[in-house]
């Protein structure tokens, strides 16, 4: 279904932050703000939900360490038994250190890793994507806040223009 | 204005007394004669036999001492002196560890203070005041180090076994190293570090007060300058400090990466104390303008710090495990012979508790969160210096009892006492520090 959005551009950050401020403070929705860079506190300004990336970060180390625990086992004591040090108990356990620093760098190899596509799933971008930013400029220097429209059209103008918006555009939007 | 509470005073005061006792109790437990030393083991142990038994295994350990000991008729009687030694040694072992810790803490908080001070930091000016308190038991602790050091020097005990001239004689490691293993120079080494740790707390603490009524930022500058340059003199100094307060108490190993270690244990335990001070100070209605964005950084090098101390501790260990040389290796055999608890719970302490209750950004600003770790921290590191110098000093006839206690509720009392005091002789907040504005409005 599509529906009419406005798009009000901005040209500073601290701008941006006033403005979305503003907005929240006259109980509309934020659909959505574009920016070149990170902005700090701006996702606690749209009152967004605290990711919850950082949980599967735990869980995905928790994996690595697991993985690697098997894998060491099974490579070094099980399969082919390993005279580690001049140490040959072939017992994981004993031989616990040497296997330490790999046991270490699974866990943030896949934390890393898994994190960084679990964050491009859920942000739904993938190789050779179109981009789903309605502007060229938000990659630029522009930042762009984005409100749907419900017949409050000429209202959400007066109040976006107070908010120092530079430029203001409607224009229709498909739903994803 | 921050006015010590008679509470507070009287609860450090009886701390130092009850401490004091302890650490006096210690002393008149001690046996004075092998016969005594004899019969406390066999009551502890329920019979010397078994202890000598366990004892074939880790002769190594032994020869660490190495007052000529052979395995031959006169093993016995060697033995049975070098086990009134190690129980004589204990109640001193227990005082110079308590003493020890409590000045790192001291010396781990001037380390962050110089370095937020060079650093030009903006988020810390508020809590410059809690710093400049922690670091002023540096003035008593040291002086007390120096003491018990000077007394190791005159023979008052055995810490120090290359202080014997009768070991180092028959000794031909320790004869090459008495070029720099000597008592002049270890005294004059620890003089000079004292000195310098001392003056560079007192004229920043004097600078950063004038600085309170300037009408330029002279003495900020001035202060910025001389923290870069205690910085340079601290890490060299704090490196071979280590060396001699606590790696020579096992003079034949050696580890390169020592003084980082030991710099890591202070420079936590420093930091989790400026995090309990400070959230002490809130809890009675002080310090207004911190807020938990500030216990929230200090929680961080909480956490932060914990994992670099136990990448050190696991890096020198993984080194000497894996090589396995036996002078490196007796190191870590003692250790996990006679201190397995102690040894591998400080790790559990030190690593696994900050890691899992502080990973959480949320409950890094939950004070009484930080609370409870700290604790946990700050007994972690004592038991990180317990399990360096009693190994080498009272061997396996350890225990966390009344020396033990005493001395470290004596310091205990102590330091709460001298840097509460200090605390309420000038006011928390600085008040014409160029940053005060950020810090006041710092916000994660």
């Amino acid at each position: 279904m599509a529906s009419k959005v406005i798009h009000a551009f901005y040209d500073d950050d601290d701008v941006l932050m006033l403005a979305v401020k503003k907005v929240k403070a006259a109980k509309l929705h934020i659909e959505e703000v574009y920016c070149p860079f990170p902005v700090h506190g701006l996702d606690k300004a749209m009152g967004l939900a605290p990711t919850r990336l950082a949980i599967t970060a735990f869980l995905y180390g928790l994996v690595g360490l697991t993985v690697a625990t098997l894998m060491m086992n099974y490579i070094m004591i099980e399969d082919w038994p390993q005279d580690i040090g001049g140490k040959p108990s072939f017992s994981y356990l004993e031989n616990l250190p040497a296997f330490v620093p790999i046991m270490f760098e699974l866990t943030v190899f896949f934390a890393a890793h898994l994190m960084v596509i679990t964050f491009y799933l859920r942000s739904r971008l993938w190789p050779f994507k179109e981009a789903e930013n309605p502007d060229v400029r938000t990659t630029d220097d522009h930042f762009l806040m984005e409100i749907e429209i419900h017949d409050n059209e000429q209202e959400l103008r007066d109040l976006l223009m107070n908010t120092g918006a530079v430029e203001i555009n409607i224009s229709e939007k498909n739903s994803h | 204005m921050y006015t010590f509470s008679n509470r507070l005073k009287i609860a450090s005061i009886v701390l130092m007394i009850i401490g004091l006792l302890g650490i006096i109790g210690g002393f008149v437990m001690a046996p004075g004669t092998i016969a005594e030393a004899k019969e406390m083991v066999a009551s502890h142990d329920g019979g010397h036999g078994e202890a000598h038994a366990a004892e074939a295994e880790h002769v190594t350990k032994e020869s660490d001492h190495a007052v000529a000991e052979s395995h031959g008729e006169e093993h016995d009687a060697s033995h049975d002196q070098h086990l009134l030694d190690q129980l004589k040694n204990r109640p001193w072992a227990a005082l110079y560890v308590a003493a020890f810790f409590f000045m790192m803490i001291s010396l781990g908080v001037l380390a962050f203070y110089a370095i937020q001070r060079a650093a030009q930091a903006g988020w810390s000016p508020l809590l410059f005041r809690v710093m400049e308190g922690i670091t002023s038991y540096l003035v008593p602790g040291g002086i007390i180090v120096f003491v018990i050091l000077l007394l190791s020097v005159l023979h008052m005990n055995h810490l120090f076994i290359w202080m014997d001239a009768d070991v180092v004689a028959h000794d031909a490691l320790l004869q090459g190293k008495s070029g720099y293993l000597n008592p002049t120079f270890f005294l004059i080494r620890a003089a000079i570090f004292l000195a310098g740790w001392i003056g560079y707390r007192e004229y920043s603490r004097k600078l950063s007060i004038a600085q309170d009524e300037s009408d330029d930022n002279s003495n900020f500058k001035l202060n910025f300058r001389i923290s870069a340059g205690f910085l340079v003199f601290y890490l060299i100094s704090e490196s071979i400090m280590s060396w001699d307060w606590i790696m020579s108490v096992e003079p034949h190993w050696f580890s390169t990466l020592f003084g980082w270690y030991i710099f890591a244990s202070m420079f936590v335990s420093g930091i989790t104390v400026i995090a309990m001070v400070t959230v002490y100070l809130k809890s009675k209605g002080h310090l207004p303008d911190v807020n938990d964005s500030h216990i929230h950084d200090l929680a961080k090098f909480m956490f932060g710090i914990s994992i670099f101390w136990t990448y050190l501790w696991f890096s020198q260990f993984m080194l000497i495990w894996y090589s396995n040389i036996p002078e490196e290796v007796t190191y870590y055999v003692t250790r996990i012979a006679d201190y397995r608890l102690p040894f591998f719970g400080m790790v559990a302490m030190n690593f696994l508790f900050p890691v899992l209750l502080l990973m959480n950004s949320d409950y890094k600003r939950i004070n009484w969160f930080v609370i409870l770790t700290g604790i946990v921290i700050l007994a972690g590191h004592y038991m990180d210096i317990f399990n360096a110098i009693m190994p080498s000093t009272v061997g396996k006839n350890w225990y966390i009892g009344i020396p033990e206690i005493g001395s470290v509720l004596f310091f205990a009392g102590l330091f709460i006492f001298w840097i509460f005091r200090a605390l309420s002789t000038q006011p928390l907040q600085p008040k014409r520090n160029p940053f005060i504005e950020e810090s006041r409005h710092f916000h994660y």
